[in-house]
């Protein structure tokens, strides 16, 4: 038989390009712990979230002017008379955030489960590396609208620069092209953000991704899956990642649209959260607005530079919160990974440490009374030791026997009916009429007070042994 | 790679060398891209001075200028605001500016060429937000011991109205005081300094 125009131009591209070699590589033959739970969502709506925030932010260039006469303006002209303007400035503006969100939570799920660790060091400083680019992007895009709070806000972060002994002034005017943010500071930031960072954080992806493949991805049990291999030479716990997690990432995608949808067409401005009211004014030189916060992505670390009294020291505060982040896989000296097998000290540390960043988060975006300063200065102690003190308390915790192999948890689907069966009495009525489709209806349930004390009895002791 | 026969002291010389010479030439071709960040020349002669009228001030009044963009303030200071300042040097960082910016005319208590008439580059030295002016004395959001003066609400530093920044504030020095001169009377000009000065 004769073969088709289309299987010969099938094997002339595969001949010059290793197509199917990647893609098996990477996706069909790419072995992935079979116990992914909620948590590993993150990682591909981060990476939806970047290819969101590249898209809108093509057409967004198109009518954008980065001049500092026209800027604002500008914006506004994207908002009322471009067609759709409005919903692609928003789908950008909700990207930002929903960006910080999903990272966030991709980043507290290797503090759960130890993916930072050994042999994931290089994953956790490509992650980092691309949180800091993620944070430079975010910060030059929020001057772009050139509004009172971009204005101010850039005013704020590159003097924090100047705050460097010696070379700061020089450093800073460096920075901004001129004695003040003008002009010239937009027009640049405007080069880096659509050019410079995006690329940057391209290339970080694909150093992350490559990093994460050659080592194999970690899962909430912490343990290696290439340790335990069937007579092929496939983990015995892996699962190929693709049908099965491109399916399983699929759902995530769907469930993260429906919120991201909803906040752009319901609540844009989240409140003045996602979008802060006072960059709807134009940028005014002159006046300082009454009360400056970034956005909340950034409050936690601007809180630790308020609470700091010390221009300098405040500096290195609010930069020292970032790099000690870089070296978590030093710090952490316990020899399991996942929260699962810890002891209850890293439990609690880890529980403080949330507590404090959300914390921060709040004070962030409140303004600097004595008060708020002394609280804030009292959780900032808190950032700081969980990560300071961490190569002494987690050598000192008890760790509990790691398995050999991957724990199956029931899932709550699974354990539904028997802990309804526990904590009600299902009564059968007389059904007279017989009809087998309105038997399920005659039943009466009533609450069983013994059943319920049990389970919330079984729970008690459940999160009690667990801290332990 | 073949190494046979090979000097390899040779190779290993040339790689570096190379690698030297390259490394200069990439730190050259660096200079201009760097060096094309700092202000341009159109923004650096954007500093032409500014030329202020007082005579239609008030007493307690304060006017804004932008002088190379940043904005300068002018207070017509009150009699009761000048004995103000001799009681507070107790509470500030700097109370005779010896670690903060002024040319050396203002380098007084009152910080001005004349008492009465304060000059300032409205900016606060610690990240550069412009302060609010609070002239009234002990306001509900600012305390009892608020004594009139430039507040900033970004991060809370306090300021005396000469500019001169308080203890325990995140503002390291006093206000910075611009250049500036009377050219008759009630005719300031800001950017220049006195005759006697720049000379």
């Amino acid at each position: 038989m004769k073969r088709s125009r289309i299987t010969e131009c099938n094997d002339w591209f595969l001949e010059r390009f290793p197509l199917t070699k990647l893609w098996n590589e990477h996706m069909t033959h790419y072995y992935a712990p079979k116990n992914f739970n909620f948590w590993y969502f993150f990682g591909s709506l981060a990476l939806l979230v970047l290819v969101n925030q590249i898209l809108t932010g093509i057409f967004l260039t198109m009518n954008y002017k980065p001049d500092a006469k026209l800027a604002f303006d500008s914006v506004e002209y994207i908002m009322r008379d471009v067609n759709w303007g409005w919903l692609i400035r928003y789908m950008h503006s909700t990207g930002s955030s929903a960006f910080f969100i999903v990272v966030y939570l991709h980043m507290f799920r290797g503090l759960l489960y130890g993916s930072f660790k050994h042999p994931r060091e290089l994953v956790w400083i490509f992650g980092m590396l691309l949180f800091v680019a993620l944070m430079a992007e975010a910060f030059m895009g929020y001057l772009l609208p050139w509004g009172q709070m971009s204005y101010w806000g850039a005013q704020v972060i590159i003097s924090l620069f100047s705050a460097i002994p010696v070379i700061g002034d020089d450093l800073s005017l460096w920075l901004r092209g001129d004695y003040v943010v003008s002009d010239a500071t937009l027009n640049r930031f405007f080069a880096f953000h659509v050019i410079a960072v995006p690329l940057a954080l391209v290339m970080l992806v694909f150093l992350h991704i490559v990093a994460l493949h050659e080592v194999g991805s970690n899962n909430p049990d912490g343990i290696e899956i290439k340790e335990s291999k069937d007579p092929w030479g496939h983990p015995v716990d892996g699962i190929p990642f693709h049908p099965y997690y491109t399916v399983k990432d699929l759902v995530g995608v769907g469930v993260f649209l429906l919120f991201f949808a909803t906040i752009i067409f319901y609540m844009p401005e989240m409140g003045g959260y996602f979008l802060e009211h006072a960059n709807f004014i134009p940028a005014d030189p002159m006046k300082t607005p009454e009360h400056i916060a970034p956005v909340w992505y950034f409050t936690p670390f601007y809180a630790i530079l308020r609470a700091i009294p010390d221009k300098f020291a405040g500096v290195i505060g609010m930069g020292g919160a970032i790099v000690v982040l870089f070296l978590l896989p030093w710090l952490d000296r316990s020899p399991v990974k996942s929260i699962r097998y810890r002891g209850g000290i890293y439990k609690k540390a880890l529980c403080l440490f949330v507590i404090s960043f959300l914390a921060l988060g709040y004070l962030g975006t409140q303004p600097a009374t004595p008060t708020a300063t002394i609280v804030a200065r009292f959780f900032t102690a808190i950032y700081f030791g969980f990560f300071l003190l961490m190569p002494l308390y987690t050598r000192w915790e008890k760790t509990k026997p790691v398995p050999k192999r991957l724990t199956s948890v029931h899932s709550i689907e699974e354990q539904l009916p028997a802990l309804i069966e526990e904590i009600v009495h299902i009564k059968h009525g007389s059904s007279e009429i017989g009809h087998a489709a309105f038997k399920g209806a005659s039943f009466t349930i009533t609450p069983n007070p013994k059943g319920i004390k049990n389970v919330l009895g079984r729970l008690v002791k459940n999160i009690k042994g667990s801290l332990d | 790679m073949n190494t046979k026969g090979v000097d390899q002291s040779k190779r290993q010389f040339l790689t570096s060398a190379l690698t030297v010479v390259g490394a200069v030439g990439t730190g050259y071709l660096a200079v201009p891209f760097l060096a094309q960040m700092q202000p341009s020349a159109k923004a650096m002669a954007a500093g032409a001075p500014v030329e202020v009228d007082l005579s239609k001030m008030e007493p307690g009044q304060l006017i804004r200028v932008a002088w190379r963009g940043k904005p300068v303030w002018i207070l017509n200071r009150t009699p009761e605001v000048l004995e103000t300042l001799k009681t507070l040097d107790n509470e500030l960082r700097d109370p005779l500016s010896e670690e903060s910016i002024q040319p050396e005319s203002s380098k007084n208590p009152v910080r001005s060429i004349k008492p009465e008439v304060f000059v300032a580059v409205g900016l606060c030295t610690h990240l550069g937000c412009s302060p609010t002016f609070r002239p009234e004395i002990a306001p509900n959001d600012l305390g009892d011991k608020w004594k009139g003066g430039f507040f900033c609400p970004c991060h809370g530093s306090w300021f005396d109205l000469a500019g001169r920044v308080y203890q325990g504030v995140p503002a390291p020095t006093n206000l910075e005081i611009p250049p500036y001169r009377y050219i008759t009377d009630t005719q300031l000009i800001i950017g220049e300094a006195p005759e006697e000065e720049s000379v």
